[in-house]
């Protein structure tokens, strides 16, 4: 530090702080509360710190299966869609990397890529084209319709024309073929871009809910923020059919605010267990797709 | 030779995206003939009778409609204006502080909400906002009446917009702090020869460097003038708020897949899309002339 520490920093540093916490309020709120007893929830005594300490919602959710078959249904969709999206991006965002002069269609197939990405047909469509697919109820209705993700292939298109030509020409004619040349020279030198882009695709499945709300109906395979949304469903309705206040009032002190708490903070624990990871990759993923020279 | 066999090679990587693209992108983009059909489930695409621009004129007769285009472009105007500037003036201030260990424990922080889903944050605002929750302990302990904040149409569009930008400004930022670190240093050097202090540093050479990638993020924002929000909206949005936070993808959702008109409710899409597409392709126009900026 050069100079002693003035007002300034401290304005500033205080201010930062403020900000901060404003970002942890929602969160340690709905912490609090999970942990509370649902009476003192109710009556909204429950700010930042448990009243009432117990785990009792949390041992509520071990108890529903319901909860743990969308979390399982969750894992393998982050799984097989982070596989899906990963392994096409690369395979698509190799050829597009090559030059006009070596790869004649490279710009045709950009082109098309592109206005997938620009333009789309908008719900209904795709609606109808999922149900006549017979790919309602299915998993793989909520990982085909995105399993080529646009902005993923163009940051690792770009991350690509960065290695050296070299690298690939002795390759080349050492007799290698390009799957050989991606695999053992392209894939090995983009981890980081691939790691970027395979997080992108893992906080993306965990957190969609709506293709699961409109694709699938059996609630038994019902992805975990799907089941999460059909909860603040239920208090909605509750404030759709009954106008007066008092009225809303006393349900929703019925209703589980505990436990729909503790089930929002399960749910967090996956993203909040690979953010270190995630905040180290975006970072260079965000300044890779943005912010290009 | 050796360049044909390698663009077989490059051809057959490129074969299962575009097969994918082309079922999953492409055909929906020809099923939006239906917008121009009164579409019979049971006839399917190919046998609905077609019914030329009765569905755009329903448009016009719908009373709802110019309210939903009204909100939609109330609240993304709203989140575009108020996302460019919260983020920059975070970055500053980030810049600012000296104190090394606080800087990237204040980012660890901004960054967690961006990557929370929109449900689960909706039962967390719920929770702030309900008859019981923070913000009427605020409201009360300043003296007022507590409010049904969620449901108050005249509370719940700043809820939206305020709690969108609460998510998404820390991520924001990191585009203007790597611009920043981008400056060279010998610039501040120069301005501390000539006695300026922080803020004026800040002000006069900080700010104006970032100035084109501001800009050039504004004009990239162009393209979601008509996209306020699904997510977030559908998650959080009940009946009793429709009025001041319909928009049009939650509108188009519920006349399709729960009033089942599909062919009014494609037309309400296939109009957005086709308005988002021009928007977005002037704003890389105006990118690339302006900002030398090209995304592919």
């Amino acid at each position: 530090m050069k100079s002693k520490i003035t007002l300034y920093d401290i304005v500033i540093a205080l201010v930062l702080g403020v900000i901060g916490f404003i970002c942890l309020v929602p969160i340690l709120n709905a912490i609090a509360i999970s942990f509370s007893d649902k009476t003192s929830a109710a009556v909204g005594r429950v700010v930042f710190w448990p009243i009432n300490f117990n785990v009792s919602s949390y041992i509520h959710i071990l108890q529903e299966g319901r909860f743990f078959q969308a979390f399982w249904v969750s894992v393998r969709r982050v799984v097989l869609g982070a596989i899906v999206n990963v392994s096409l991006t690369i395979l698509t965002a190799y050829p597009l990397s090559k030059d006009k002069k070596v790869f004649r269609h490279r710009d045709i197939y950009m082109w098309i890529i592109v206005f997938t990405m620009l333009f789309n047909g908008g719900l209904i469509p795709t609606f109808i084209l999922v149900k006549s697919l017979g790919l309602l109820d299915s998993i793989w209705s909520l990982i085909l319709p995105g399993a080529v993700p646009v902005f993923s292939v163009i940051i690792l298109m770009n991350f690509f024309k960065g290695i050296p030509k070299s690298l690939e020409e002795a390759a080349i004619v050492d007799g290698a073929d390009p799957l050989t040349v991606l695999t053992r020279i392209y894939i090995p030198l983009a981890l980081p871009a691939i790691a970027t882009i395979t997080l992108f695709s893992i906080v993306g499945h965990w957190n969609a809910f709506f293709d699961g709300k409109i694709f699938i109906n059996t609630l038994s395979k019902q992805p975990l923020s799907t089941y999460i949304q059909s909860l603040t469903v239920e208090l909605n309705f509750q404030a759709m059919q009954s106008l007066k206040p008092e009225e809303i009032i006393r349900r929703l002190e019925m209703s589980n605010l505990t436990f729909n708490s503790a089930k929002v903070v399960v749910s967090m624990v996956p993203i909040l267990i690979i953010y270190p990871l995630l905040q180290k990759y975006f970072v260079t993923g965000i300044v890779m797709g943005a912010v290009k020279e | 030779m050796r360049n044909k066999k390698e663009e077989i090679y490059y051809n057959l990587m490129m074969l299962p995206a575009m097969v994918l693209l082309f079922i999953f992108s492409i055909v929906p983009m020809l099923g939006v003939v239906i917008a121009f059909q009164r579409f019979i489930p049971a006839k399917g695409v190919l046998g609905s009778p077609y019914v030329g621009l009765a569905n755009f004129a329903k448009l016009f007769l719908y009373r709802d409609v110019g309210q939903v285009f009204y909100n939609t472009i109330y609240i993304s105007l709203a989140k575009i204006i108020l996302g460019l500037i919260v983020p920059v003036v975070f970055a500053l201030l980030l810049n600012e502080t000296r104190f090394r260990f606080f800087k990237r424990t204040v980012q660890t922080v901004v960054y967690l909400p961006y990557f929370l889903s929109w449900v689960v944050l909706a039962v967390m605002f719920n929770n702030i906002f309900s008859y019981t929750g923070i913000a009427n302990i605020i409201t009360k302990a300043l003296g007022s009446e507590p409010v049904m904040y969620m449901i108050n149409n005249s509370a719940f569009r700043p809820i939206v917009i305020l709690t969108d930008v609460w998510k998404n400004f820390g991520y924001g930022a990191i585009v203007y702090l790597a611009a920043i670190t981008s400056i060279d240093p010998r610039l501040y050097e120069a301005a501390d020869i000539d006695g300026a202090n922080r803020y004026q540093k800040m002000r006069y050479i900080t700010l104006p460097s970032i100035l084109s990638v501001i800009i050039l993020m504004a004009t990239l924002s162009l393209g979601n003038v008509l996209n306020a929000g699904f997510e977030q909206i559908f998650a959080m949005a009940t009946p009793l708020v429709y009025q001041s936070s319909d928009i049009i993808d939650t509108y188009v959702y519920r006349m399709g897949l729960i009033s089942l008109q599909f062919s009014f409710a494609t037309a309400v899409g296939l109009l957005k899309s086709v308005v988002s597409f021009f928007l977005i392709v002037l704003s890389y126009v105006l990118a690339d002339r302006y900002a030398g900026y090209r995304i592919f």
